[in-house]
């Protein structure tokens, strides 16, 4: 377990150690601001007038915060890649892998360390964002239920991005084909939800596979133990075949 | 004790494309061995070396490290282990000594034991100057030396070192061999390298490699004038060779 955590830690020191990091959590943070500051903007000169009186009206957690997670999922798709390819693929590029495969330290130990460092960043990640709708308690009284269910929502898929990127960082051996794969990979899981809500080819099955429909019942406050279970799955698949093809490292050429 | 068996490799077989690998090789190592394994580029070297350090699986044959079988139980063998591949596996954005304590602790060290062999580990290597400085911007000589503190930190029965002395200055050069014959007193050594001098420097065996296959492997007083010997075996393996060098 302190191997896990050692490997972890070091990951998540040394995303920090590059620009990438800060880069990362700068950008995004700036772009859901903007979505934020819209979503407040559009509320309370258009909507709030016309709400006003009306019973069961949709609050500002439904509207404003919502949309920044929607925002943020999004968002994601694209970055998490630059995030995974960096977990493997580089590490085979620049020839520093061997130090942990000459290290007593088992497949699993490996990819979770790795995996864990990311999570790391990804709490960071959501956290921060958070604090922009917690902000309206300054103001204004929020679901609290649905603000949590909603960040709980968001990092169970960005936690799902980062199973699936690092999975194919560890096929790949070099960090564009990874970055590019992944972004393939996540782009077609966001396609099998429009295609699978389009009007004529609706399917259940398609929303059920993608990973957004499960993101947007978090989203409408729902907690359902199916949608976690998706993401679990998901989640111990992806991680599971990376350790089968990190444990397979020696064997190949 | 002396006679005690640390590293043994039976019949090793890994093959690639194009003819290159190595082919039925077998190898030893005894506590307080340095051994030299000397070719020429392609002879297989760096192969196995990297099968020495459980970076790569063999198609055949069978490792033991200190009694542990590789290939069996590889983390409990690779924990007796120190490995410096050719490529060094540093981390450029780390200080020195962050380096060696992550790689300390991949090593199951903790707290003050980590401390105590990061300390001891780039005092030997002549390290302590730039323990702070980043890796990526240390020279040449310097970053072969964190690599070589790599190796020999949680103090493993077999270090291994795939052309250590590789961009090293003559200074640093015998730094690194008086370093590494103090090594193969308490621990084994064994080294790839194609400089004779080296070999009869540090080493007190040499196995000379060609084409995967094994052409000597003897101690060095026995062996007579390294350079000639070896060319004998080489030419005689691969009389193509012999007639392109006369040619030429």
């Amino acid at each position: 377990m302190s191997i896990i955590w050692t490997i972890a830690a070091m990951e998540f020191r040394r995303l920090f150690h590059s620009p990438l990091a800060w880069v990362v959590l700068a950008l995004v943070q700036f772009v859901l601001a903007w979505v934020f500051l819209l979503g407040l903007n559009e509320y309370l000169t258009q909507v709030m007038p016309r709400m006003a009186g009306r019973e069961n009206a949709p609050g500002i957690t439904d509207l404003v915060v919502s949309a920044v997670w929607l925002w943020a999922g999004l968002v994601m798709l694209a970055v998490m890649p630059v995030l995974t390819m960096r977990t493997f693929a580089e590490e085979r590029m620049n020839h520093t892998l061997p130090l942990l495969t000459s290290a007593p330290v088992s497949a699993l130990q490996l990819v979770l360390g790795k995996y864990l460092g990311l999570l790391g960043l990804l709490g960071l990640a959501v956290l921060m964002w958070a604090l922009m709708p917690v902000s309206l308690v300054l103001g204004t009284s929020l679901d609290w239920g649905r603000l949590l269910s909603g960040m709980l929502g968001l990092f169970l898929l960005l936690a799902s991005f980062a199973a699936a990127g690092l999975y194919l960082s560890a096929l790949a051996s070099q960090p564009v084909v990874a970055a590019v794969s992944t972004i393939g990979l996540l782009i077609f899981l966001a396609v099998l939800y429009v295609s699978g809500s389009a009007q004529g080819s609706a399917s259940t099955l398609f929303i059920y596979l993608s990973h957004f429909g499960h993101f947007l019942s978090f989203l409408e406050g729902m907690f359902d133990s199916s949608d976690l279970v998706y993401y679990l799955l998901f989640i111990g698949f992806f991680l599971g075949l990376a350790v089968l093809r990190m444990g397979n490292e020696r064997f190949r050429g | 004790m002396e006679d005690e068996i640390l590293l043994e490799a039976r019949g090793l077989v890994r093959e690639f494309s194009g003819g290159y690998g190595v082919r039925e090789l077998d190898l030893h190592l005894h506590r307080g061995d340095v051994l030299g394994l000397l070719g020429p580029n392609g002879a297989g070297k760096s192969t196995t070396l990297q099968m020495l350090s459980g970076n790569l699986a063999p198609e055949q044959g069978d490792i033991r490290v200190n009694g542990v079988n590789l290939l069996a139980r590889p983390r409990a063998a690779r924990a007796c282990i120190g490995y410096l591949p050719e490529r060094l596996p540093v981390y450029r954005d780390l200080s020195v000594r962050e380096y060696l304590g992550y790689c300390a602790r991949l090593h199951g060290l903790t707290g003050a034991a980590a401390k105590a062999a990061v300390a001891q580990a780039q005092t030997r290597c002549g390290l302590d100057a730039v323990q702070k400085r980043l890796i990526g911007n240390l020279s040449k000589g310097f970053q072969q030396r964190v690599g070589i503190a790599q190796a020999i930190l949680h103090q493993p029965a077999v270090i291994i070192l795939d052309e250590p002395t590789v961009g090293l200055d003559p200074l640093q050069i015998r730094e690194l061999r008086t370093l590494i014959r103090e090594l193969g007193q308490e621990y084994s050594v064994i080294l790839s390298t194609h400089i004779f001098q080296e070999v009869q420097a540090i080493c007190n065996r040499v196995q000379i490699l060609n084409q995967g296959r094994t052409l000597l492997a003897d101690s060095l007083e026995n062996t007579g004038v390294l350079e000639q010997v070896f060319f004998d075996l080489v030419y005689r393996d691969d009389p193509a060779a012999r007639e392109q060098a006369e040619t030429a």
